[in-house]
């Protein structure tokens, strides 16, 4: 190298240079490890309450964006160097690799053959243009199909295999590319957003996370149904399904039970089950004997809501369990005296009507019905650049299948009238996996020997 | 005939596959390695067994999902994918040596795993088959899990390889070249070899690892909307992904060829082991269910 370089030069072989790229993988890896330890989307007041450091080391770590580091401005010039680094580099070296694509040597001399560490001579009798046409046939049989030159009285062979190999790193690299324009499609043109919808209710808009408005989203949602199911004889949730239906302009034009890990798409919009909780208070519906007149009531009560029972007292529902330890759905309630204190809370399961007959108090209860209305809460996210993700994704797959498990292989065979007979010269290489290409090109020649003196 | 007895000579196939290895490398006795092979055989295939099993007991309990739900299977799933291309290497590269450097990293996930079996303790994992919770009933956790654990044990491989090279390459280097390497370290595959075994394991870790990241992202947008949300888990095998790249190049680059790129496979390995474990026992995230 000259010393005498320009300093833009210089600037080129910087930005080209693979050492840039080592670095700057080495520095994108252990910058990472930050916002993996230092929880991320918190204000530095939140971060001091959390962690109890001082306010000054706080504002430290807030300077330098720690706490959203990956959005921070050092973090995306690195991601940006990378980027930089990755087109240099394509740029420097794609058109020398196209050229050795399109513009294979056909005629291999003295000078080429010397470069071979893989080469065979051999000298056979007949004519040359039979030789030839054995060469051609054994080439196109078990290689591929070679490209002949004659030149100077001698017949030259080129064929080669795998050669769009040469491009699967590049390709990894464009596909890097194509993901961070998908990143920055999805991050100007799409939104993430929630939306929480009663049984029976719809909206049309949704909201956007850090913004006070809802955002307006031109159709109804409507939730149907919502239901949550568990694992026999426990608390485990089992599923998660809301009935939606999709209204344009009041008409019903899509509907579908999504759950967790089955979406509904509408529109560019995708609406994911996340979450549920209670909309308002249950509401139960009890049938009430009292003991000594054997007289029974049914009551209808919402959770909190105080009802008079034959008698001269109340009761009330204090509070509710779907599923209370492995025993299905339960209430407690507890009855009121004539002067209105409260008695003993006490607990009537669905699942066993008979149970607080057994109790012996003044009235015994049978929780007949219950209805808990919920709400379905559900992520809402608008991608456009989604699709250039798993375009570059793929990209990606099939650019690194290229890249490490195929190589280019390529043949040479030149053809020569001796003074006895026809000298038969075939070199070869490969531009990865060496040691294969060492065992493969050994068995060619030797089928090649068998093939020409038969 | 339960998952867990099979599971339990899994376990005592590699640590008896791990001794003899040893035996083989001081003995030198060439029919010594070959019954370590044979043990690691018999391991793999209990292994293989006992994961069939789980997954016919679980389907028996009423639960409809391959055995990687929970911590323990796992683990068990990582040692059967290091014995797979543990397994692979031996066939295709004939340079036994290299079990005593990479069927610890197997019996160490094992005995993790079957310790209370084995010992009555309680210090191991819990290996009881529960149903999935929601966000993982999702033929993408297959995917997810296979191609990123043939990812790690391909890791594994190339960092007890590496361990090898940096053991053997100083030695080499201290003596004349017509006086060879004695002692145990004869036995090892000369540094050139082991430097190629390094590269090859992470070729196949690599594009495995690329595959888990993105059915991991593919997933997440399905279940969540979101493709990558860098959360620690994901950001971390981002880590581990830009270690092994780094590597990939250096193999290009004069100066880093060799210890440094040894060290880099060893520094890779180090971080998938946080991925994996370090993440779930250390921070938390949305990964946290899969503790």
């Amino acid at each position: 190298m000259s010393k005498n370089k320009s300093f833009s030069d210089q600037l080129w072989d910087f930005f080209c240079s693979l050492k840039l790229a080592i670095v700057t993988l080495i520095l994108l890896a252990t910058t990472s490890i930050i916002g993996t330890i230092v929880e991320q989307g918190l204000s530095p007041q939140e971060f001091m309450q959390k962690t109890g450091w001082s306010e000054s080391s706080a504002k430290i770590l807030d300077t330098l964006q720690f706490f959203d580091m990956y959005h921070s401005w050092w973090f995306l010039s690195l991601m940006g160097l990378f980027a930089v680094n990755l087109i240099c580099c394509s740029i420097k070296r794609l058109p020398r690799i196209i050229k050795i694509v399109n513009e294979p040597t056909l005629v291999a001399d003295d000078g080429l053959f010397r470069t071979f560490s893989n080469k065979e001579e051999l000298k056979v009798s007949g004519s040359i243009e039979s030789v030839r046409d054995k060469v051609i046939a054994f080439l196109g049989k078990s290689f591929a199909a070679p490209v002949v030159t004659e030149q100077d009285g001698s017949i030259y062979l080129f064929s080669q295999k795998g050669a769009y190999s040469r491009f699967g790193v590049y390709v990894t690299h464009a596909s890097i590319l194509i993901i961070f324009v998908g990143a920055m499609i999805g991050n100007i043109w799409g939104y993430k957003a929630y939306v929480n919808i009663e049984e029976g209710g719809s909206r049309n808009a949704v909201w956007i996370r850090g913004q006070q408005e809802p955002f307006p989203i031109g159709f109804d949602l409507r939730c149907d149904r919502f239901e949550v199911s568990f694992y026999e004889g426990g608390n485990r949730p089992k599923d998660f399904v809301s009935d939606l239906v999709v209204l344009q302009d009041g008409k019903e034009v899509m509907s579908k039970t999504i759950e967790v890990n089955d979406p509904l798409t509408y529109n560019g919009l995708t609406f994911y089950q996340s979450s549920y909780g209670p909309a308002g208070e249950p509401s139960f519906t009890f049938r009430v004997k009292e003991r000594a007149t054997g007289e029974e009531v049914t009551v209808s009560l919402r959770q909190g809501q105080h009802v008079a029972l034959p008698g001269g007292r109340s009761f009330a529902v204090n509070q509710y369990w779907p599923n209370y330890d492995r025993f299905g759905p339960a209430a407690q309630i507890h009855v009121n005296t004539a002067d209105g204190r409260h008695g003993n809370p006490l607990i009537v399961f669905k699942q066993y009507p008979a149970f607080d007959e057994k109790r012996g108090g003044d009235y015994s209860f049978t929780l007949l019905d219950h209805q808990q209305r919920y709400y379905t809460g559900l992520q809402v996210a608008k991608d456009p650049g989604v699709w250039v993700v798993w375009l570059g994704c793929l990209l990606m797959v099939v650019g690194s299948c290229g890249a490490f498990f195929l190589s280019h292989r390529r043949l040479w065979v030149e053809i020569k009238p001796l003074e006895k007979g026809i000298g038969v010269r075939l070199g070869g290489n490969a531009h990865r996996n060496q040691p294969a290409f060492v065992l493969y090109f050994d068995q060619l020649k030797k089928d090649l020997d068998d093939t020409l003196s038969s | 005939m339960t998952s867990s007895l099979f599971f339990n000579v899994t376990t005592i196939s590699y640590f008896a596959a791990m001794v003899v290895f040893i035996v083989y490398l001081t003995s030198k006795t060439k029919v010594v390695g070959l019954v370590a092979t044979a043990i690691c055989w018999i391991g793999f295939l209990a292994n293989t067994l006992a994961i069939g099993l789980r997954w016919r007991e679980a389907y028996g309990m009423g639960f409809e999902q391959a055995p990687l739900s929970n911590l323990f299977e796992s683990v068990v799933f990582f040692a059967w994918s290091i014995l797979l291309i543990y397994l692979i290497f031996d066939l295709k590269f004939k340079q036994r040596a290299i079990g005593a450097f990479i069927i610890p990293f197997a019996f160490g996930g094992m005995i993790w795993a079957q310790w209370n079996s084995l010992t009555g303790g309680s210090g191991g994992l819990d290996d009881s088959i529960a149903p999935l919770v929601p966000a993982l009933q999702s033929n993408w956790l297959t995917y997810h899990v296979i191609t990123c654990f043939i990812g790690y044990a391909a890791f594994a491989v190339a960092c007890g390889v590496s361990m090898m090279y940096l053991v053997k390459v100083g030695k080499e280097e201290h003596s004349p070249e017509e006086s060879p390497v004695g002692g145990i370290l004869s036995m090892f595959p000369s540094s050139k070899v082991l430097d190629d075994l390094n590269y090859k394991a992470i070729m196949i870790g690599f594009p495995m690892l690329t595959l888990g990241i993105i059915t991991g992202a593919a997933w997440a947008n399905y279940a969540w909307g979101t493709y990558w949300s860098w959360d620690p888990k994901e950001t971390w095998s981002l880590i581990v992904w830009f270690i092994y790249a780094a590597f990939l190049h250096a193999r290009f680059t004069r100066g880093w060829v060799g210890r440094r790129a040894a060290w880099l496979s060893i520094f890779g390995f180090a971080a998938t082991i946080f991925c994996y474990l370090g993440v779930n026992l250390v921070l938390s995230g949305l990964h946290s269910y899969g503790g």
